[in-house]
């Protein structure tokens, strides 16, 4: 043997998937929703969701820099924080906030607890918390479809406001489309449906996940609200279903086991139902996130897989 | 329906399945290692300069849990001495030099097997030992325990482990020896029932296994998931009668006798001609392979040799592994025998290894959600690097099978079953130090 050869403990082989490949995939799951709310909501709506990612990707580039960390921005996690946080707000919303909601996200939410994979929470969804009880004036509510096609439609309403202050809904069919107030990435159904489809087929996320979380507001809404068009309304309206899809399934704040995903997904299904009916805010899957967050390690605990031919764990 | 087990899909690149193996030359000198099983190694009974043929007696067993040997090549005994095993043990090894006749040992004989103990004893003396790579000694498992039984044997033939299809080719090309084999361990162990698990992507061998299965009532052959690792006994026994085997414990507690399609093959051809296991059927394979191919080794043989029969490398291997690429180990030289164990010789390319670069951890889960046995390695892996031995063990790192699912899943590369490893052996040597400890205060309380 001339040259040397590969000396390593088994497996010898791997799989294809790679942290930075994932990400690639939410990325790309993410692009429908990014074209739609460009399409509905004007050329700002990019230029929001471009600054967010310039402002995280940024930030963890810069915090690995002083940190004297590997750099880590090619991993392309803070590029998907980035867009899921543009995606997350109105494309109303002032630029500096939108980046220092970037900052906010990479650098406390994440870095400060030790990078990819170690944070609690989902950066994005924290930051936009962050953001909406930082500046409620410019960034609760959502911006007015540029191509909204009912006239009567007051400023700054959402559905979900609507469906709590009273008002005229959008119909179902421009709900699916997206033609609504709210933020940028929240309103076209059929784009987020198209994202949904990619990640399951990619196998990213497990499908039962966001459907279980969708099938609890769902059903929560038919039991107390007694109607089946709000039920669908709740369904898809404000950012249940981004938040279902995309955030809830975010690997580093939500449980290991298939099983623990599924008591996670019920659990921000059941929480954003509350708050949306009983809280002061008329959204709620931010907060029912971020609260679930919080009871991912125990739900974990709860959840963990007992060993094959073992006791318990 | 029974639920199954969780696995990978590995990529089955099983290239040589339709080439039935040819039989190489005889090799210039054979080294024959005597630690070829797990439990002692063998005891040499040659002296250098002795006159062997094949199937001569070179080594006996010592002990239970052990192996006797025997010479792959008629010729001289030129040395006996120390080398290194693939994997990094030390052990004794015959070199043998050739005569190139291949001259079967004159006093040769089939066995005389009526009994279950005749049998037990003539599986012994074949040094059959579990040829899908443990090379755990055979007859142990047919040494069944006073107060224990088995009414249930199941033959391994799911090959799960990417490019190997030795054992496709024993159940294609063997099946009378495995029918043998099979027929007398039926009758004289009083097994009511013949189980053969293949995966479904082997369908030669299936139809193969299903002649078999219309030849003697005992036999059923189960189809199963081309899933990773669906050859792992404890897999296949769930898999095959939905027994769980508890930890620590062996598949003769659930009544289960399990046995590669070799072994039992070794054994019909045996007990049917008296010639023991001198010679390995094994797939040469890999990108760097020139004419991938399967061929019958003398045991022994140096890897160099096997490769140079199967036309040499087409480009420098990124990397040469004995046995399957994901339990084989790696090897930094040609210099290396085929022992009874080796199924598969791979010289892979750097394409084919994709060794990824090492990224933090995601908690994506998907080492815990691909593992057989619901174990969470992910956790091993931050209670190893912590040193809590309490929390190893809480997690039941000891379960673990080091399959390789998590490793070979994990985006982040993290090297989880070279944790696993090492989280186990520092679990038991805690185990040890607590016992020794627990004793000794036993001591010196009287």
């Amino acid at each position: 043997m001339s040259e040397k050869l590969h000396i390593g403990v088994s497996p010898h082989i791997s799989s294809p998937r790679t942290t930075q490949g994932i990400m690639l995939d939410v990325v790309i799951a993410l692009m429908p929703a990014l074209i739609a709310g460009t399409v509905i909501f004007g050329l700002r709506a990019l230029l929001v969701v471009l600054a967010s990612v310039i402002s995280t990707t940024l930030s963890e580039y810069v915090f690995c820099l002083i940190t004297k960390r590997e750099d880590t921005v090619t991993d392309l996690s803070s590029v998907v924080t980035g867009v899921l946080l543009g995606l997350n707000l109105p494309a109303t919303a002032p630029i500096w906030q939108v980046m220092l909601g970037g900052v906010f996200a990479i650098i406390v939410v994440k870095c400060l607890f030790g990078g990819l994979g170690q944070n609690f929470a989902n950066p994005a969804i924290t930051a936009r918390v962050f953001l909406l009880v930082s500046f409620s004036g410019s960034l609760a509510g959502g911006a007015i479809p540029r191509l909204s096609r009912a006239p009567d439609l007051v400023a700054g309403a959402t559905p979900l406001s609507i469906l709590k202050d009273g008002g005229a809904l959008p119909s179902i069919g421009d709900m699916l489309l997206g033609l609504r107030g709210g933020a940028i990435g929240e309103t076209c159904i059929i784009a987020l449906l198209l994202g949904f489809a990619y990640l399951v087929f990619r196998k990213v996320i497990y499908p039962e996940v966001p459907l279980v979380c969708l099938g609890t507001v769902f059903v929560l809404s038919l039991i107390f609200d007694n109607s089946f068009s709000i039920a669908l309304y709740h369904l898809l309206s404000g950012g249940l279903m981004i938040g279902a899809i995309f955030m809830i399934t975010d690997y580093s704040s939500s449980p290991v086991s298939r099983v623990g995903k599924m008591v996670f997904a019920f659990g921000c299904g059941a929480m954003t139902y509350i708050i949306r009916r009983l809280g002061a805010y008329p959204e709620g899957v931010s907060f029912a996130i971020l609260l679930m967050n919080v009871l991912s390690p125990y739900i974990d605990k709860w959840t963990a897989k007992r060993p094959f031919g073992g006791g318990k764990v | 329906m029974r639920f199954f087990l969780p696995g990978v899909h590995v990529p089955h690149r099983k290239t040589t399945a339709d080439m039935p193996p040819v039989r190489m030359p005889a090799p210039s000198e054979v080294v024959i290692p005597m630690s070829m099983h797990i439990g002692k190694p063998a005891i040499p009974v040659v002296s250098v300069g002795d006159q062997v043929f094949v199937g001569t007696l070179i080594a006996n067993k010592d002990g239970f849990i052990s192996s006797p040997i025997y010479s792959s090549v008629s010729g001289k005994v030129k040395a006996i001495s120390e080398v290194t095993l693939p994997s990094g043990a030390k052990t004794l090894a015959v070199k043998i030099e050739s005569d190139g006749e291949m001259t079967v040992d004159p006093a040769i004989k089939p066995p005389v097997v009526t009994t279950k103990e005749e049998l037990v004893a003539a599986i012994a003396e074949s040094g059959t030992v579990g040829l899908g790579g443990a090379g755990f000694p055979t007859y142990v498992k047919f040494s069944i325990p006073e107060g224990k039984s088995a009414d249930t044997l199941i033959i391994n033939g799911a090959e799960c482990e990417p490019y190997i299809t030795s054992d496709t080719r024993t159940m294609i090309d063997k099946s009378d020896d495995m029918l043998r084999g099979i027929s007398i361990i039926c009758d004289l162990m009083d097994i009511k029932r013949v189980i053969i698990g293949i995966e479904c992507n082997k369908k030669a061998a299936i139809e193969k296994m299903r002649e078999l299965a219309a030849k003697r009532p005992e036999i059923e052959v189960s189809v199963l998931p081309a899933v990773y690792p669906q050859g792992g006994e404890k897999v296949l026994i769930y898999h095959t009668t939905g027994r769980v085997v508890p930890a620590g414990k062996l598949p003769i507690d659930v009544g289960c006798i399990v046995s590669n399609c070799t072994t039992v093959a070794a054994i019909g051809n045996y007990v049917n001609t008296g010639i023991p296991l001198v010679s390995k059927c094994v797939t040469v394979a890999g990108g760097a392979m020139r004419e991938p191919k399967n061929v019958i080794v003398p045991i022994g043989t140096r890897i160099s040799e096997v490769f140079e029969f199967a036309g040499g490398f087409s480009e420098q291997p990124y990397g040469i592994i004995l046995g399957g690429p994901m339990m084989g180990y790696t090897v930094d030289n040609t210099d290396v025998s085929v022992v009874k164990g080796t199924n598969a010789l791979l010289a892979l390319t750097e394409k084919e290894m994709k060794p990824k670069k090492e990224t933090a951890c995601i908690h994506c889960g998907a080492c815990a959600n691909h593992c057989p046995f619901g174990l969470n390695p992910a956790a091993f892996m931050k209670a190893y690097r912590l040193g809590n031995v309490d929390e190893l063990a809480r997690l039941r790192v000891d379960i673990c099978m080091e399959c390789g699912c998590c490793s070979f899943i994990c985006p982040a590369a993290k090297p989880l079953v070279e944790t696993n490893k090492l989280s186990k052996a520092k679990l038991r040597a805690h185990l040890e130090e607590k016992k020794k400890i627990a004793e000794a205060s036993a001591e010196a309380k009287k």
